[in-house]
C-alpha cells in the first residue's frame, strides 16, 4: 500500500483544486468499480453494487477527504514577493522556512518581515512567500492572485513508519482505495458509495452536498486523527501502530452506537488490532454528513497520525492496511 | 448613471428580520417584469423569470437586510438600552443619530459631553453596554409606549453624492446587489432565472439557505457590498479592495471557495466588454454563497462586488463607476450565459 500512498501524497490537491488528486484516484479505481462521477463542487462518487437480493441489503457511505492544506496568493507586491491566506489550519510557526509548490510546479520559500519585534506576534498576515523574482511583472508570469500551493514534504519509509507532507488524508484516500481492492475480490452485499470528498479542511463542505446526493443508510469516515504519545504531549489515548482508531467523538460527531459495534464486530471478527478514538479538537466529514437530510447513522476509522497540518505527517504503514481491512469487513 | 432607485433603496430601513419596507418597494417595482413572485416563510423576496427555451436554472442573490439594533431596555429617565442586530463596530456609534420603530422616530446615540468626561475614561472606547438612545423621551413609561420591547433601530442617514465619483449612504451592503437584481430582471434569458432577495444575510446567511434550497440552481450569483480598506494605516498586501478599480470578484472567503470555471468566466467576459474588474485580496468575511453552494447536491456560485469603505456603518463610502461596473457586468455575464448556452453547459459539466 505504502506505493499508493506515497504517489497519493505527493500529488496536488488543496482544498478547491483537487483536480491533479482526483484524476490520479479516478485512474485508480475507474476499472473497479461500477459507476463513478464528480458533482457539482467536485467530489468523486463511485460506487460499488452489492447483491439488491441479499438479507439486510444496505446503503453505505465511505468518506476519504482528498484535499490537504496549503496556501493561496492574496497579494502580488511590486518587488515580486507573493503575500498569501491560509487554506485551511495553516500555523506560521509551522511555516517558517518551508517550501511550498504551486499548482504549476514553482516553488517558494515561506519567510517572514524581519522588522517583527516579537515571534510570539507572528501572524500569515505579516508573512510571505519568496519565488526568487524581482519584479510584479516578473512574478505574475509563473503565480496569479488565487492561485494555490501546498507545502512540500517528501514521503519517507521507515521501518514500519512512514512521514511525508498531506498523509491528511490521502492516507485515508489511500484506505478507501485500498478497501476497493478487497471489495474487488471478496464481493459485498452492500452498495458502498466511495466518496473522496473536497474542501474538508475548510469546514466539511464537500461531504455535506455528497451525503444529500446519496442520502446512505450508514456513512463512515475515513481521516487521520491525533495521538497522544510524544513527549509531554496532551493527553489523548491513541498511539502509532496500535491499529486503527474506532472514532467515539470529536467535536463533529458523536459517533452512532450501530456504527460503533459494527466496526467493533468486524475487528473482532477478524482479528484486527484496534483502539478507541476520543478527538477533543477537530472534526471530520461524518460530522457533517450524520446531520443531513433526516440524519444518518455515522462513524469513523482513524488513522493515527503525528504532526498533523505540518509537511512531516508521521503514520504507521500496518495502521494503515489494518484501517483498510477493518473497513472492508464492516462494510461488505 | 441614474442614482434614484440606489438612493431610495438605501433610504429604507431593513434591518435583518424587518425586512418589509425594502421587499415592499424592491416587490412593487419588479412585479411588472416577472413570471411569479413570492415571499417565503423566512421573507425572501423570490422572482421568477420563465427561460426562453433552456431548463438550465440560474439564481442570483442579493440580501436585503442590513445591520442595526433593537431595544433591549429602559432607564427610568427614558433613555433606551439596545444591542446590536449584525456586525457593527461599537466604537463608532456614540453620537450618531437613529430611527426608531415603523414610524421612523429619531433618536440619538447618547455619550456624554467632552466638558464631563473624566481624562481616564476618556481615554478608552465606547462599549455598547455603557450607551443609551435618547429619543427625548422623559421618563421609562412613556419610551415603552413609542419603543416597545424589541422594536428595531436602524442608523440614520441621508444618500449623498459627493466627489466627482463617490456616494455616501448606510446600507450600501447589500441595496447595491438589490439594484443589480432589479436591473437584471428586466431582460429576459434563455434560461430559468430566479432573483432571491434574501433575509437575515448579517446575522448568519440565514435567508439564503432555505431560497435556494427552494430554488434548486444549478448556478448561482451573488451581488454584494463588500470591504474595502484602501485607507491609512493598512499594509498595502491587506487593502481587500480598492475603491474606483472596478467590479471585484471574490476567488475565496471565509464562507465559501466560489467555482474557478465560473470565476474565470466572468472575468473574461469583463476584459472582452473593457468592464474595470479586480480581486478581492483577502480571504475573509462571507456572504449568501457560503450557504448557497452547500444547498442540496452542491451549487456552483461566484460573487461580484461593489467596494465599500466604511461598511456597516452610516456612513459607507462607494465610487459610482464601481457600482456601474458591477451593473454592467452582471448584465453581460447574464446576457452571454443566455445568448452562448454553450458556455453555460460547460460551466456545468460533470463529468461522468
Amino acid at each position: 500500500m505504502y506505493e499508493l500512498l506515497n504517489r497519493l501524497t505527493q500529488t496536488f490537491g488543496v482544498s478547491g483544486n483537487e483536480e491533479p488528486i482526483r484524476e490520479l484516484i479516478i485512474n485508480e479505481i475507474k476499472d473497479k468499480v461500477d459507476e463513478i462521477k464528480t458533482d457539482a463542487l467536485g467530489n468523486l462518487i463511485a460506487l460499488k453494487k452489492g447483491n439488491a437480493d441479499a438479507q439486510n441489503h444496505k446503503k453505505f457511505m465511505i468518506a476519504a477527504h482528498m484535499d490537504e492544506i496549503g496556501v493561496i496568493a492574496t497579494h502580488i507586491d511590486d518587488k515580486g514577493y507573493i503575500r498569501f491566506s491560509n487554506i485551511g489550519g495553516v500555523s506560521p510557526y509551522t511555516s517558517i522556512g518551508q517550501k511550498v509548490e504551486f499548482k504549476n510546479g514553482i516553488t517558494g520559500v515561506v519567510s517572514y518581515e524581519q522588522k517583527l519585534d516579537d515571534i510570539k506576534n507572528l501572524k500569515l498576515s505579516k508573512m510571505y512567500i519568496d519565488i526568487g523574482t524581482k519584479s510584479r511583472e516578473e512574478t505574475e508570469k509563473f503565480v496569479k492572485i488565487g492561485d494555490t500551493a501546498c507545502f512540500c514534504g517528501s514521503f519517507v519509509k521507515q521501518g514500519d513508519f512512514a512521514i511525508s507532507k498531506a498523509m491528511d488524508n490521502r492516507a485515508g484516500c489511500a484506505v478507501a482505495t485500498e478497501v476497493i481492492n478487497i471489495l474487488s475480490k471478496t464481493g459485498t452485499d452492500n452498495d458502498i458509495y466511495f466518496v473522496f470528498t473536497v474542501q474538508e479542511e475548510l469546514g466539511l463542505r464537500g461531504a455535506k452536498t455528497a451525503a444529500y446526493q446519496i442520502m446512505p443508510d450508514y456513512a463512515i469516515a475515513v481521516d487521520v486523527t491525533r495521538t497522544g504519545d510524544t513527549p509531554e504531549s496532551h493527553i489523548m489515548e491513541v498511539k502509532l501502530g496500535e491499529g486503527p482508531a474506532i472514532k467515539i467523538k470529536d467535536s463533529s460527531i458523536l459517533c452512532h452506537p450501530a456504527v460503533k459495534s459494527l466496526l467493533e464486530a468486524a475487528a473482532k471478527r477478524a482479528n484486527i488490532p484496534y483502539q478507541y478514538e476520543i478527538l477533543e479538537g477537530g472534526g471530520t466529514d461524518v460530522g457533517a454528513i450524520h446531520t443531513t437530510g433526516g440524519g444518518v447513522p455515522s462513524g469513523a476509522v482513524s488513522i493515527p497520525t503525528r504532526y498533523i497540518h505540518s509537511p512531516t505527517e508521521m503514520i504507521s504503514l500496518k495502521d494503515l492496511e489494518n484501517a483498510a481491512k477493518l473497513v472492508a469487513e464492516a462494510v461488505r | 448613471m441614474d442614482m434614484q432607485i440606489l438612493k431610495e433603496l438605501t433610504e429604507l430601513n431593513g434591518v435583518s428580520g424587518n425586512e418589509e419596507a425594502v421587499r415592499d418597494y424592491i416587490k412593487n417595482r419588479i412585479t411588472p417584469y416577472t413570471d411569479g413572485i413570492y415571499v417565503d416563510a423566512l421573507g425572501n423576496l423570490i422572482a421568477y423569470k420563465k427561460g426562453k427555451s433552456s431548463n438550465i436554472k440560474v439564481m442570483l442573490s442579493a440580501h436585503m437586510d442590513e445591520v442595526g439594533f433593537m431595544v433591549t431596555g429602559y432607564t427610568d429617565t427614558g433613555l433606551l438600552k439596545f444591542t446590536n442586530i449584525g456586525g457593527v463596530d461599537e466604537r463608532i456609534l456614540p453620537g450618531k443619530a437613529v430611527l426608531v420603530g415603523k414610524d421612523n422616530i429619531p433618536g440619538v446615540i447618547s455619550a456624554k459631553a467632552i466638558h464631563l468626561q473624566e481624562k481616564e475614561k476618556f481615554k478608552r472606547n465606547w462599549k455598547m453596554k455603557n450607551l443609551y438612545i435618547d429619543i427625548g423621551a422623559e421618563k421609562k413609561e412613556e419610551a415603552e409606549k413609542v419603543a416597545p420591547l424589541g422594536e428595531y433601530i436602524a442608523f440614520k442617514s441621508e444618500f449623498q453624492e459627493f466627489g466627482k465619483n463617490c456616494v455616501k449612504a448606510k446600507a450600501l451592503d447589500d441595496r447595491v446587489g438589490c439594484a443589480i437584481l432589479m436591473e437584471a430582471l428586466k431582460e429576459t434569458y434563455d434560461f430559468n432565472l430566479y432573483a432571491c432577495f434574501t433575509v437575515q444575510e448579517e446575522i448568519g446567511l440565514r435567508g439564503a439557505e432555505t431560497a435556494a434550497y427552494t430554488v434548486k440552481p444549478d448556478i448561482a450569483l451573488v451581488f454584494e457590498g463588500t470591504t474595502c480598506s484602501d485607507v491609512p494605516e493598512t499594509d498595502k498586501h491587506l487593502h481587500s479592495t480598492r475603491l474606483g478599480k472596478g467590479a471585484v470578484i471574490t476567488i475565496i472567503d471565509g464562507s465559501s471557495y466560489a467555482d474557478k470555471d465560473l470565476v474565470n468566466y466572468i472575468y473574461n467576459i469583463a476584459k472582452d466588454k473593457n468592464i474595470p474588474v479586480q480581486f478581492k485580496e483577502t480571504a475573509t468575511g462571507g456572504n449568501d454563497a457560503g450557504k448557497i453552494q452547500r444547498t442540496r447536491a452542491g451549487v456552483k456560485v461566484a460573487i461580484i462586488s461593489v467596494p465599500c469603505r466604511y461598511i456597516h456603518s452610516p456612513v459607507s463610502l462607494m465610487a459610482k463607476s464601481d457600482f456601474e461596473s458591477a451593473m454592467k457586468l452582471a448584465v453581460e455575464t447574464l446576457k452571454d450565459m443566455s445568448s452562448n448556452g454553450d458556455n453555460l453547459k460547460k460551466l456545468l459539466k460533470e463529468d461522468k
